[in-house]
């Protein structure tokens, strides 16, 4: 039984968005990381960076695969977390806590098109 | 709906319920439904590291060779020399097409028993060996008639599992009651009894660490993995079996090894015996005296990004010069490397090689192969 918050969104790709003012901050759900197992590298980009809903930004690995990180919005990369490449095992631990990136959106109806709670839990079975 | 169909086309090996009750995550590989993982790849990794784990590797071929010819036949198709293996020993080679590239690469037993040899193949060329070697037995080059041996796959009547790891010796005498294995040399086997079925114990294996490979009939192959597992015995998938090998320079077929990749090519020429004749040979001496035109090398980059298979080896003009055929960020040495097949020219120790990782080039060098010192017994 994975963990999931209420009043974030979620993507089928299983990111989650926070939504603070126009800023998106962007993590993957707890169900994600159980799936890739522990994690030993974060690959994100630099800030400045411009990201496209839908589209791949970075990547998280596992011992055994990588696993594509898709943006559930478009934007500029703001804010990357220093902390995942030091300690990408974080998102294992927390994976709500350590967000990934932060995107200041240049179009927040993307929002709409986003899962709830409820509808990503029933997405992920749970 | 493709992939429910091959879920229910894959084989099971004896200890297939057993994986499921432990919750092991199951994938297809080489037509066999195999356990990945039972928990973390690291955590198995390191319990045959630091002490012992167990392997279902029944997956594996058994193919017996019988006969008055067995030992000149297994000679031909095999490149190692096996005309001085003894009884009770084993000794690891390849088979080859006659260009040169890869049938497969297997582990040669010589048996206690006359002009007998088990020939351990790889589970995803169980088929192919098989019909290769019955093709080839019909036509002795020497003597124009078919050889006098026979050539029986087997492998669907016999288990494995691998006790891998430095207390592996201890399990397999306190555990198993198999005292026999404690005074084995690395790269022999015994011959035994268990339930009046044949069970073989070799010290063998795929990790770089002491330890064993045990043979015998399903359902003695059960009762073994759970002694070992009410012992202690930490369960390992296919997950840290890959990184296991990977880390102790061995190749994989497939990856390291293949119809296109030689053991010339792969660095392996120390299991090729030129100076007798086996099917392949004018093809090794070929490629010995004008060089291959790629070379597996090990290559180490400067970051904790992972080079995985398939990513191009780049000089630092961006020029491609091969593709990483195997790549981790090493559990037990937290370092990130990979093997790959580069351009000969670029296969010198400490050439300047990049690697692409998604958007970015990571600067590495070529190291050697065998990243981890291995644990072997002597």
């Amino acid at each position: 039984m994975s963990k999931i918050v209420e009043g974030l969104k979620y993507s089928e790709s299983h990111e989650w968005v926070k939504v603070e003012g126009g800023i998106a901050v962007i993590g993957v759900s707890d169900y994600a990381q159980k799936e890739m197992g522990d994690i030993t590298y974060v690959d994100v980009p630099e800030p400045g960076d411009t990201v496209e809903k839908g589209v791949e930004f970075g990547a998280l690995e596992s011992v055994k695969a990588s696993s594509d990180l898709f943006s559930p919005v478009s934007g500029t990369v703001t804010e990357v977390n220093e902390a995942l490449c030091d300690a990408p095992e974080l998102i294992n631990e927390d994976a709500f806590a350590n967000w990934i990136i932060k995107v200041e959106m240049s179009d927040p109806s993307e929002l709409d098109a986003l899962m709830d709670a409820a509808a990503y839990s029933e997405l992920v079975g749970e | 709906m493709s992939e429910i169909a091959n879920n229910e086309a894959a084989k099971k090996t004896c200890l297939h319920d057993r994986h499921v009750a432990l919750g092991a995550k199951m994938s297809p590989f080489a037509g066999f439904d195999m356990p990945i993982q039972y928990g973390s790849i690291a955590a198995e990794h390191n319990a045959v590291r630091g002490a012992v784990g167990m392997f279902d590797v029944s997956h594996m071929g058994e193919i017996f060779v019988e006969g008055p010819d067995a030992c000149e036949f297994v000679n031909y198709v095999f490149t190692n020399d096996i005309r001085n293996l003894e009884p009770g020993k084993v000794l690891y080679g390849m088979m080859l097409y006659p260009d040169g590239g890869t049938v497969d690469d297997l582990l040669v037993y010589r048996e206690f028993a006359e002009n007998a040899y088990l020939l351990v193949v790889n589970a995803a060329n169980i088929e192919k060996d098989y019909e290769w070697l019955c093709a080839r037995v019909k036509d002795n080059p020497r003597t124009g008639k078919p050889f006098g041996c026979t050539v029986r796959n087997e492998s669907e009547a016999w288990g494995q599992i691998a006790v891998q790891g430095p207390e592996s010796e201890k399990k397999l005498v306190e555990v198993l009651g198999l005292g026999g294995a404690a005074s084995l040399e690395f790269y022999s086997f015994y011959d035994g009894q268990w339930n009046g079925k044949r069970l073989i114990v070799s010290r063998t294996g795929y990790t770089g660490e002491d330890g064993f490979e045990i043979y015998s009939a399903p359902e003695n192959i059960c009762e073994i993995w759970d002694r070992l597992h009410e012992a202690g015995v930490t369960p390992c998938g296919l997950g840290c079996r890959d990184t296991l090998r990977f880390e102790a320079g061995l190749p994989l077929y497939g990856d390291e090894l293949s119809e296109k990749i030689s053991p010339i090519m792969a660095g392996l020429g120390i299991f090729c015996k030129l100076d007798k004749d086996f099917i392949g040979r004018d093809a090794l001496v070929r490629q010995k005296e004008q060089g291959t035109e790629y070379k597996l090398v090990g290559i180490e980059i400067e970051d904790k990004a992972i080079p995985r298979a398939g990513y191009p080896v780049e000089l630092a003009d961006g020029t491609e010069v091969g593709v990483v055929t195997t790549g981790y960020h090493s559990i037990s040495l937290d370092r990130s490397i990979c093997f790959a097949l580069v351009r000969r020219e670029y296969a010198a120790l400490d050439t300047r090689l990049d690697i692409r990782i998604r958007r970015k080039t990571f600067p590495g060098k070529v190291v050697k192969k065998r990243f981890y010192k291995t644990n072997y017994k002597k």
